[in-house]
């Protein structure tokens, strides 16, 4: 079922002539050998997302999803399949793909505006842009007060922050996102799910997010796709018709509760 | 008297009703007395919650004092012979006289530039290989035959054939050092680099790193910590290696101090050597771990 999503508000302008999805995968799968067995953990996965589009991916723990996210990162290779990046065919990692991870990735070496730096620098801008660039993504995280200190002075949600400023600050043209808030309590949890929503109106990011918690996903996302375990497929793709704005309170909402419902059940198949 | 404490908890019923289920047919699980166990708190034998200050200063002044009041026994009491055991204060005043009339400082020198080179150069060669081989598979494969072989012969093996290649001047003593420490090294710092967390290297790559990035910005600044741990573990060996390599041939340093006051049976002079040895290492040991925490502050404490 192909659903149609509402233009988000700055991808106005004239369409060009072909327009290609930002992100998108074709008949994609993956097969490991477990212990001397084929094993099929993704097969024949679609998806597509669309310039400024928050999707979510759900599934089952050990549904493939967080291989899914390595190999449209490029850091694993599918056995079919490909992945391709405003149309183009993508082989391996690069920064038009950036990623946040479940455990805290920042180099622990590097303060804070070092590490957003990190990759800015890896593109070649010019210190002042850099610097402009780094004062703007700590401030959209919140973080501004704290450019100067090293990782190990931040506590695990202000951890996650600076890692995605420093994936924001890269630009790319998608930002993927493996379970970011999985190692949290539930409280900053929700924190950042509201900071996460928040991040999104402020920068209209591309965003793929791979989680378990059904939740999150109808929270922060436009779209969803239902992942099925074994081998890993995608079940559905599914609207939510959800304001683009979103408060933790939505999340008691009669409809809120009606699209967890349906998507634990359709997990639960 | 044991750690755990048992209590006897309410003795089972041989036909417990609550774990067999009405009617079944298989016998019923045997059980004996129940046995609670719990953990008595303990301060001397307290693991990873620290002990008191008082503790603290106490144990080293205990571990220090005993050895000595044991050997003031056995010397001064005239258990050993002096030739054997000399007495702490003649190793003292005999250190003295080292120090004054002997040029025992020179020695020392001697000894410790030829552990600094042959460090430094086992360090300048073992670290770039050491990341290397950690980082890049083929690499390893490459250079682990011969690593690993080499790392099993002894290096005291080696001497001879070292003083055929190189003579028996400083260049020789050096090699031995170097030798003797280096694969070591590498085999470390090769473990180092692949216990890098895979998140990082992806997290470089998804930032846009190519593999000379991630070599040198990534895997060499996460190694340095334990790079220098390796550092600090293996100057200890260099020290070895140079004993052995002064005793074969040498006009100064401490082994070959050593084993001349062997043959004078100058025990006491042995004594103060192996002493001086001992400090000089803590002396390093105390550098290299400053060296780290100025070189790696981020590195997370405690974990040193």
């Amino acid at each position: 079922m192909a659903e149609t999503l509402p233009l988000p508000p700055n991808s106005g302008g004239p369409p060009s002539m072909v327009e290609h999805p930002k992100l998108s995968v074709h008949g994609l799968s993956k097969n490991f050998v477990y212990q001397g067995n084929p094993l099929t953990v993704l097969e024949n996965v679609d998806i597509e997302l669309k310039a400024n589009e928050f999707i979510c991916l759900v599934g089952s723990s050990g549904c493939g999803k967080s291989t899914l996210l390595k190999i449209i990162a490029g850091l694993m290779s599918p056995t079919m399949g490909e992945v391709r990046v405003e149309g183009e065919a993508v082989e391996g990692p690069g920064s038009d793909r950036g990623m946040v991870f479940q455990s805290y990735s920042l180099f622990p070496w590097l303060t804070v505006a070092k590490n957003v730096e990190f990759g800015l620098k890896l593109q070649g801008l010019p210190k002042a842009e850099r610097r402009e660039r780094i004062a703007y993504y700590l401030d959209v995280v919140g973080l501004s007060r704290f450019a100067n200190a090293l990782p190990k002075q931040l506590s695990g949600g202000m951890k996650q922050r600076a890692a995605i400023a420093r994936a924001l600050a890269n630009e790319p043209e998608v930002m993927l996102m493996d379970e970011p808030f999985g190692a949290l309590d539930a409280q900053t949890k929700e924190q950042l799910q509201q900071f996460m929503q928040e991040v999104w109106e402020r920068t209209h990011m591309t965003i793929l997010m791979v989680t378990h918690d059904v939740e999150e996903a109808i929270f922060l996302s436009h779209r969803v796709y239902i992942m099925d375990s074994h081998p890993g497929r995608i079940r559905e793709n599914l609207h939510i018709p959800l304001p683009e704005h979103r408060e933790l309170d939505i999340k008691i909402t009669p409809k809120f509760l009606e699209l967890k419902r349906y998507i634990t059940n359709q997990l639960g198949h | 008297m044991t750690e755990f404490s048992s209590t006897e908890a309410e003795p089972a019923v041989p036909n417990d009703k609550r774990f067999s289920h009405e009617g079944a047919t298989t016998a019923p699980i045997q059980k004996s007395a129940k046995k609670r166990l719990r953990l008595r708190p303990s301060t001397f034998w307290s693991v990873r919650q620290g002990i008191p200050t008082w503790l603290k200063i106490l144990m080293p002044i205990i571990g220090i004092s005993v050895p000595l009041i044991a050997w003031s026994i056995l010397s001064y009491g005239g258990f050993v012979k002096d030739i054997f055991l000399p007495a702490p204060t003649t190793v003292i005043s005999t250190g003295i006289e080292l120090f004054t009339e002997d040029e025992l400082i020179k020695d020392i020198v001697a000894s410790a530039s030829r552990v600094l080179g042959g460090f430094a150069l086992a360090g300048l060669v073992s670290v770039p290989i050491g990341l290397l081989m950690g980082t890049f598979e083929s690499i390893a494969s490459l250079l682990n035959p011969f690593v690993s072989a080499v790392r099993y012969m002894p290096v005291a093996a080696f001497v001879p054939l070292i003083v055929i290649w190189a003579g028996i001047d400083e260049t020789a003593k050096f090699l031995i050092v170097f030798l003797g420490i280096v694969l070591y090294n590498i085999a470390m710092i090769v473990d180092a680099v692949r216990a890098i967390p895979d998140e990082l290297l992806n997290a470089a790559y998804t930032l846009g790193s190519n593999r000379l990035v991630l070599l040198f910005k990534v895997i060499f600044p996460a190694a340095l910590p334990s790079i220098m741990n390796t550092m600090r573990v293996n100057i200890a060996g260099a020290w070895n290696f140079l004993i052995l390599a002064e005793l074969i041939a040498a006009e100064q340093g401490l082994g070959f101090r050593i084993i001349r006051s062997q043959r004078y049976l100058q025990t006491d002079r042995v004594l103060f050597c192996i002493l001086i040895i001992g400090l000089i290492g803590l002396l390093t040991d105390f550098l290299l771990k400053q060296l780290g925490m100025f070189l790696t502050p981020w590195y997370e404490q405690g974990e040193r």
